[in-house]
């Protein structure tokens, strides 16, 4: 689950990370308000969405009145922002966060992960703070540093210290770096994240070490114990087929294509679309029904698919173990029938009771394309969405 | 011989009273040896019941005392999986098998983590995965015992309608199996390809593997340098996930392309050069391994 910035940075905040002041805000009266009760001669003023390279898309403005905090404010509230992360549609902006300004002499670079390989929470560091930290990865990799912080002790003061020696804080600095690097993973750690960034990371004029940024992403099986981090939840940064199908327990997510897939396990809903793009087309979704389909969830998968306006065929892979393909079939007879579906239709059954389903297919008049395995029914589908 | 599993294994059930638990312990019993090998479950408040004749005891250490099971399969649910992955580990199994899906990554750091520490001998398939199977012999997890037979190739895979579907395959060709792995779509979890790997390079009635991959992470790349210097027996490789964007999870928490890492095609690459006959048509994932056999 994604929140954020100013979510994030009010998450830090509680584990002793210095971030700047400021306030979020939903109209251009709040902002302007919220610079007035922000004393200094410059303010920032941030668009909130969940996705990053904000400043890079002109979401992110330095203002030096209280006229051009207004102006900005009405500019970005309301603009669909564009960045690499958003598509090309971008994302409406509803929130801003106006902050003071700060006084940067160095921008640094520090973010966590659950490390894959060792297992273990992954401190990365670097001096190259305020770029696109994959850049940094790709050209110079020499420049990040990596900590493997041990589950039983947390990051200790030396790992701290050691990194914040290499990343450039000045000595006299250090003590309030490592408190932040520990706060960062206390943060981490307690919260359940799966990702968690602060990108600059500043070293200021007068030696302090502060948060100019801040992103965390949370595990989503841990949300069970989080219900604070629950409600920091925003719906409107979300997409909303994927919203409808996580109702339903579906694990649904959105593509550019024309061929909508519903499947069930997420591996063999991967390998389906991949064989819809071998045959020269290109998927409108992924698809998970999981384990325990019902004729219910069958009609809603249906449902959700055929909102997205781009699907002009659909194509259907079960491969029934504990679930059985005549329980499929039937769903998928229904859930044809429900929604009155106008578009193509290929089912591709495997396993359990799979003679059934296909007869249960082929009895109800309705005009859907058997197939035999899935290279059939990709190649099925393709040409029937193209017309032959 | 097999990998892991074999039908002089004993099986204790965690989860054994849920349902989940009870449906596929029934479906395990009754397949093969079953009966000889699913001989206890564990539930601390109905100790001295029993499920269908199957003994319930109150811990897994008493599970090992009086039933002398040597493994442990868990239907635990989420939150309490962890802690039950760790009772199994405690008891010194030889083999803890997690099913449990949406187990908190947290959680499987700090068991990894005291594993490790603590030396512990048990060896962890899962979370989040179909568990594993000997056609023939012993069924241990949710995958439908039907659709396999007794045979020399060996399967390994993230995924579990995707194993499902690779065996499908090599059935369809008359093709038996050994033993398949589903080693699960976690992050944070025991078994890798690596180590399914070498097992099977070791096993006499294996004569081939089918190592089915998906995108995120780098185990994929991890064994197949392993199989590009130590692998006596032929490996076919699939990578699923072409088709998905970064920065989106496709359904398991650890198929994720981030950071512009993990994607299929740079796993085929590298599958490809250590010498593993890759097939980017899930379709083929058999034919191309009976080509390999000819």
């Amino acid at each position: 689950m994604k929140i954020h910035e100013y979510q994030a940075k009010e998450v830090l905040r509680k584990f002793g990370v210095p971030t700047p002041r400021g306030t979020p805000c939903f109209s251009v009266e709040e902002a302007v308000k919220a610079a007035a009760a922000i004393p200094g001669k410059v303010w920032v003023v941030k668009a909130q969405i969940h996705a990053g390279g904000r400043g890079k898309g002109g979401g992110v403005k330095l203002a030096k009145s209280a006229d051009e905090v207004k102006a900005y404010a009405s500019q970005i509230l309301g603009m669909q922002l564009k960045t690499h992360q958003t598509g090309p549609e971008g994302q409406k902006v509803r929130r801003l966060l106006i902050e003071e300004g700060a006084d940067i002499k160095k921008e640094l670079y520090v973010g966590m992960v659950v490390d894959r390989v060792t297992q273990k929470v992954c401190l990365m560091a670097s001096s190259e703070g305020g770029m696109d930290i994959e850049e940094v990865a790709a050209h110079t990799p020499e420049k990040i540093h990596k900590v493997y912080v041990d589950p039983q002790t947390g990051l200790k003061d030396a790992e701290a210290d050691e990194v914040a020696a290499k990343i450039g804080i000045p000595p006299a600095s250090v003590p309030q770096a490592r408190a932040v690097l520990q706060a960062l993973y206390q943060a981490f750690w307690d919260t359940d994240a799966s990702l968690a960034e602060i990108n600059p990371l500043v070293l200021t004029g007068d030696g302090r070490v502060v948060a100019l940024d801040a992103k965390i992403n949370f595990d989503s099986n841990a949300l069970f114990r989080h219900p604070d981090l629950v409600a920091l939840r925003d719906l409107d940064e979300e997409d909303a087929a994927e919203i409808e199908a996580s109702k339903f327990d579906l694990s649904y997510i959105s593509l550019d294509g024309n061929i909508g897939c519903l499947v069930n396990g997420a591996g063999l809903a991967m390998a389906t679309m991949d064989t819809i793009k071998l045959y020269g087309a290109e998927p409108a979704n992924f698809l998970d029904v999981g384990g325990g389909a019902t004729a219910e969830k069958v009609t809603e998968a249906f449902k959700i698919m055929l909102k997205n306006p781009k699907v002009k065929g659909i194509l259907v892979n079960i491969f029934g173990g504990i679930m059985q393909c005549d329980t499929i079939a039937k769903g998928v007879v229904a859930a044809a029938r429900e929604v009155n579906l106008s578009v193509p239709l290929v089912v591709r059954m495997k396993g359990t009771n799979d003679e059934m389903g296909k007869q249960i297919l082929k009895d109800s008049g309705l005009p859907i394309i058997s197939a035999d395995n899935m290279a059939d029914a990709a190649q099925k589908i393709v040409a029937a969405v193209a017309g032959k | 011989m097999s990998i892991l599993i074999n039908k002089n294994t004993r099986v204790v059930t965690q989860g054994i009273t849920g349902k989940t638990g009870q449906f596929h312990t029934r479906m395990s019993r009754d397949y093969a040896n079953g009966r000889n090998c699913f001989v206890a479950g564990v539930n601390p408040k109905k100790a001295g019941e029993d499920f269908e004749g199957i003994p319930i005891y109150a811990s897994v250490k008493e599970a090992k005392q009086k039933a002398g099971v040597n493994t442990s399969v868990i239907y635990v649910p989420p939150p309490f999986a962890a802690a039950a992955i760790w009772e199994a580990v405690d008891a010194d199994l030889d083999l803890v098998i997690c099913i449990t899906e949406g187990i908190p990554v947290r959680d499987m750091v700090e068991i990894k983590d005291r594993m490790q520490k603590q030396g512990k001998k048990a060896i962890l398939v899962g979370p989040n995965c179909p568990g594993v199977i000997t056609p023939e012999e012993i069924k241990i997890g949710i995958m439908p015992g039907h659709i396999h037979k007794k045979g020399r190739i060996g399967v390994v895979s993230r995924s579990g309608t995707l194993t499902y579907e690779a065996v499908g395959q090599l059935m369809e060709l008359g093709i038996g199996q050994s033993t398949c792995v589903g080693i699960g779509g976690d992050p944070v979890n025991g078994m890798k390809h690596i180590d399914v790997l070498k097992l099977f390079n070791d096993d006499a009635e294996t004569d081939a593997v089918i190592m089915v991959g998906e995108i995120g992470g780098s185990d994929e790349e991890t064994a197949a340098l392993w199989v590009k210097d130590h692998m006596k027996k032929p490996v076919v490789g699939f990578i699923a996930g072409v088709t998905a964007p970064a920065g989106k999870r496709m359904g398991h928490a650890g198929a994720i392309i981030s950071g512009g890492k993990g994607t299929a095609q740079e796993k085929l690459e590298v599958m490809q050069a250590c010498g593993i006959k890759v097939t980017r048509n899930p379709a083929e994932m058999g034919e191309t391994l009976k080509a390999l056999l000819k």
